[in-house]
């Protein structure tokens, strides 16, 4: 008994003390954006990695979720006499969740684990310390163009998955299906707002871009400097990310799609 | 990792692309394209029960939506409800004996406002009032006095 009340005391603790060296990490890392933007080179070579390495990824989710969208939607709602909505239907729930969410735990498999990975094995073969030693903060050099990258990377993203997801609905709606071209895209007009919908989703993706980067970065960072640790530190990573998107979507979407 | 220029066409390559999703989601995906404020004036109409009218319905002349509602409020004086429509300037040709009433489109439809224009030749203008009004149908109403209607009858 006494065991397990150390055990969870102990738990506590760690958890809190991480969640403090996390938040540390984030204000230097975001106070590093200064020195980084004079040098965009460090930037763009992120991009690549970070960005454009998921392109191909999350733009052949994107076709299949929205293709897949198209023909359930139409089986639900041709029940109803009601296919004429289905570009409203794919529309909406890949603006307003499936694009944000899905592409930022994609994101979080495909460049988040490959950040925590790289960190981590920059510090177990001690580059990180070799660059302080020669007055470099790893930081500003390492970190915070990853971070910026990841940030700029996300909405981009997002937006490619919920356009290519609407496109792949509607090849499959109107060009198997049979529903009208025509009324696909003016429902959809129609219904969806740009402010309500299109900008809320891409708040969405930027804070979920915000906090995949974030996580990925300080997991390898915090990583313990064994090939077992930067193991352990790249699955934390993609289970961290995963829970920080889904609940968080929960809590933007009650407060972004509460009123109506 | 080395840098190329190759990379750096890559990496544009896809910012515009993500660029171009966000602008095909703005005006193919969404209604950006009719949200540029069009010029529209302002009309109100008083309801008895202005219904599941939402502020952003359509308001509607012969089926052609001519502007939208843009506010909605209880008059606590005379407990009516009280909807300002903003009007596309080019319709400005209503007369003032119009008739406002709410409809729905289809039956389990949105609701809208649909102006009956009247014969009058005295157009309407800018803060304008339509008198004559017709409330919406209020569908658990009217199946409950058709209920009600057929049980007297049965008597």
């Amino acid at each position: 008994m006494i065991q397990f009340l150390q055990y969870l005391g102990k738990s506590t603790r760690t958890s809190f003390t991480k969640l403090g060296r996390g938040t540390y990490f984030l204000l230097q890392t975001v106070s590093g954006i200064l020195s980084v933007l004079p040098r965009p080179r460090l930037l763009l070579t992120q991009m690549y990695s970070v960005g454009v390495m998921s392109f191909l990824i999350i733009t052949i989710s994107g076709l299949f979720v929205g293709m897949v969208l198209g023909l359930q939607g139409y089986y639900t709602l041709s029940d109803f006499g009601a296919e004429e909505t289905l570009g409203v239907m794919v529309a909406a729930s890949l603006v307003r969740e499936l694009g944000p969410v899905v592409s930022a735990l994609l994101f979080a498999g495909r460049a988040g684990s490959a950040l925590t990975a790289e960190i981590g094995l920059m510090k177990a073969t001690e580059q990180l310390s070799g660059m302080e030693m020669m007055a470099v903060d790893p930081v500003k050099r390492i970190i915070t163009p990853r971070f910026l990258a990841g940030l700029i990377s996300m909405p981009l993203l997002a937006a490619l998955f919920s356009a290519v997801g609407i496109i792949g609905g509607q090849i499959i709606g109107s060009g198997l299906l049979g529903v009208d071209e025509g009324a696909y895209w003016s429902q959809m007009q129609a219904s969806i707002d740009f402010r309500d919908d299109i900008i809320n989703g891409v708040i969405k993706s930027i804070v979920f871009g915000f906090v995949t980067s974030w996580i990925a970065l300080f997991e390898g960072y915090d990583a313990i400097p064994t090939s077992e640790g930067v193991s352990r530190a790249t699955t934390r990573t993609v289970v961290n990310s995963a829970f920080s998107i889904l609940g968080l979507d929960f809590i933007l979407t009650t407060l972004m799609f509460g009123d109506d | 990792m080395q840098h190329t220029s190759t990379q750096d066409t890559l990496v544009g390559l896809f910012v515009a692309s993500g660029v171009v999703g966000l602008f095909f989601l703005a005006l193919q995906v969404s209604n950006l394209s009719s949200f540029v404020e069009e010029d529209s004036y302002t009309i109100t109409a008083r309801f008895e029960n202005s219904g599941g009218l939402k502020i952003k319905s359509p308001v509607s002349a012969a089926g052609v939506k001519i502007g939208k509602v843009s506010a909605i409020s209880f008059d606590p004086k005379t407990y009516e409800s009280v909807v300002q429509m903003n009007i596309n300037a080019q319709y400005n040709t209503i007369p003032d004996d119009t008739t406002a009433s709410i409809f729905t489109a289809g039956l389990l439809g949105e609701q809208y406002v649909n102006l009956e224009p009247g014969g009058s030749d005295v157009y309407l203008q800018k803060d304008g009032k339509i008198e004559i009004t017709q409330s919406a149908i209020i569908l658990e109403k009217a199946i409950g006095q058709f209920l009600f209607k057929s049980a007297e009858e049965k008597k």
